[in-house]
């Protein structure tokens, strides 16, 4: 049996990273991801990697654009103000095809909001992460297992796909200690990068790295042929399912919410109510076969999550509406009670009773 | 048997370039290439555009290039120094980009000694987006948006970067040249070859500031537009080295 080893979340995205082979790493400090920083920085150099602590979000995106542009694996992390301030690095990185690990931790907002863990940045990772028509693959660990995990994946997804790989964490999982199996990081993919900036040699033409296209024509068909390859990344949509297979209330919750969830399932059961959880890995594609196939069984859906209600618009959307989807949330920092998803649960139940 | 005495420089891509009849940008271009050229740098060299009139600067030089957001052209440029230190890392920047939205990651990059070279072309106005005020329009200047002359009462000073620059200790050297002449176009080749070989010798942060003309925006003809940088430019932004470490 493989060595644990006690880890903060934040902490096993770093190690990942390392493990993933990423040499580059560009930060800045902010609450509450601030160990991913500090871990590399106490790391990197030993091993002959490079921490750089930049002047700002908007710088350190722009030097993982740099890095990435000479082909090595690169990252930054932050939490949801400095992510904003990410928005048009992460835009041009998408314009220019370039791929890259993000982290984002998140906490309260809008504004500068609070330091306590939050999910309200879901849209923001999904939807809007910067102007123009463009995607990141988003993953959602719910364990510190799993950000080490997903961390690993992220590096090989995005070098795969030639995309942003966002690990959508929040201040909980990011400070939480759990053990952690660090034997399954794999050693660094071998996806060749012709397209690089490493210098010519004299060898071959100039790369050229870039996102701007002034005919339109021209633009409209390099959109259209990255949509194409988003169609392809539809195929890593996964889920985490428990006690699906019977269940009648279905709770969709990603990271920490997923986990209290399943305390407030096994209540539940114990109280006669056939409840079960879904649990989207992938935020983005977002699991809507998944959540389709579930409405056969399924007479009411409930999400619970950190924010206003955001996740459940997918949720909607992947159904169609065809049952009922209740929101269950907290928000401003706040994390729901087990209790609170109990009744949620209760009253999703009755609602279909009666 | 015919001697080739003037060619265009290997470095330099054999297309026609999009900036405005007697636009300086082409000269100084020009001296970039010839000095990749004289010291075979073409090959390990990776050139980053900015935002501006020299947005395309990525189809004019033969070697790796990059095009980085509005003003993030030195971050960039870190990243890919980094990542491949033995790679030569220029970026090639306007005012606007360099000394407004970009003057953040201008002065971090010098403050951390980053080993890259900016060229830093100052025209006191943005070109691209047709002759708005820029952070180094000098006082009295007309643009389009300091119509009745830039008022330092109302708008603020300009920033002058070479002597703002000289007082980093990260930055290795810092001179300011000017394209308005054949003596000062020979002595701005000169800064940017060394401003180079000193990447080369891995001592850290350089900058060439040249000074430029737009003779499309100040609304002058090309020799006109050289005779007022002479006269106009030149002594708000005197020419000459800020900072050597070598010497001072």
């Amino acid at each position: 049996m493989a060595e644990k080893v006690l880890m903060k979340g934040n902490e096993a995205i770093a190690e990942a990273a390392i493990m993933a082979g990423c040499r580059h790493f560009f930060g800045y400090p902010i609450t509450p991801q601030t160990e991913v920083a500090a871990y590399m920085a106490k790391r990197m150099p030993k091993i002959g990697g490079t921490y750089l602590q930049a002047e700002s979000e908007i710088a350190a995106i722009n030097m993982v654009y740099g890095a990435s542009s000479a082909g090595v694996r690169a990252m930054t992390s932050s939490s949801s103000p400095g992510i904003s301030l990410k928005s048009e690095g992460l835009s041009y990185m998408a314009g220019s095809d370039l791929p890259a690990v993000l982290v984002n931790i998140q906490r309260g907002g809008p504004g500068l909001g609070g330091i306590r863990p939050s999910q309200s940045d879901y849209f923001q990772a999904t939807r809007s992460s910067g102007h123009g028509d463009f995607h990141m693959i988003v993953l959602a660990p719910n364990t510190v297992q799993e950000m080490f995990d997903l961390t690993v994946e992220a590096f090989e997804l995005a070098d795969r796909y030639r995309m942003t790989t966002m690990i959508l964490g929040d201040g909980m999982l990011g400070q939480v200690m759990e053990p952690v199996d660090i034997s399954r990081g794999e050693a660094a993919s071998t996806v060749t990068k012709d397209w690089a900036l490493t210098g010519t040699k004299g060898q071959r033409k100039r790369n050229i790295i870039n996102s701007l296209y002034l005919e339109a024509e021209e633009l409209e068909m390099l959109n259209l042929k990255r949509f194409e390859k988003y169609a392809d990344v539809e195929k890593i949509a996964r889920t985490d399912n428990y006690l699906t297979e019977d269940a009648e209330v279905i709770i969709v919750a990603y990271g920490i919410c997923a986990r209290i969830a399943r305390n407030a399932i096994n209540e539940a059961r114990q109280r006669g109510i056939k409840a079960g959880l879904i649990r989207p890995v992938t935020l983005w594609p977002f699991p809507k076969n998944q959540l389709k196939a579930a409405v056969e069984k399924a007479k009411a859906f409930v999400v619970v999550e950190m924010s206003m209600g955001q996740m459940i618009q997918d949720v909607e959307l992947s159904i169609r509406c065809s049952r009922p989807v209740h929101l269950c949330s907290r928000t401003g920092g706040m994390v729901p009670t087990p209790e609170s998803v109990l009744e949620a649960i209760e009253n999703a139940a009755q609602a279909e009773r009666s | 048997m015919m001697e080739i005495v003037f060619q265009r420089p290997k470095a330099l891509s054999d297309v026609s370039s999009h900036y405005c009849p007697g636009c300086t940008h082409g000269i100084i271009h020009r001296l970039v290439a010839e000095v990749l050229d004289e010291l075979d740098l073409t090959g390990k060299t990776v050139g980053v555009a900015p935002v501006g009139c020299a947005v395309l600067a990525y189809n004019y030089f033969e070697c790796d290039m990059a095009q980085a957001a509005h003003g993030r052209a030195p971050a960039v440029a870190t990243g890919l120094k980094r990542a491949n230190p033995a790679n030569i890392v220029f970026t090639y920047q306007g005012d606007g980009d360099l000394a407004a939205i970009g003057t953040a990651e201008t002065i971090h990059a010098a403050a951390r000694g980053e080993n890259i070279t900016i060229i830093f072309v100052n025209n006191a106005i943005y070109g691209m987006t047709g002759g708005q005020m820029a952070p180094t329009t000098i006082p009295g200047q007309i643009t389009q948006t300091s119509p009745y002359g830039r008022d330092p009462k109302y708008a603020g000073f300009p920033l002058k970067i070479c002597e703002t620059l000289s007082t980093v200790d990260g930055t290795a050297y810092a001179e300011r040249v000017s394209v308005d002449s054949v003596k000062n176009v020979i002595n701005a080749k000169k800064a940017i070859k060394k401003a180079f070989e000193y990447q080369m010798a891995g001592k850290g942060f350089t900058i060439v500031e040249v000074l430029s003309t737009c003779s499309t925006n100040w609304g002058l003809e090309p020799v006109e537009a050289l005779t007022w940088l002479r006269e106009n430019l030149i002594p708000y932004y005197p020419l000459g080295v800020y900072k050597d470490k070598e010497v001072f």
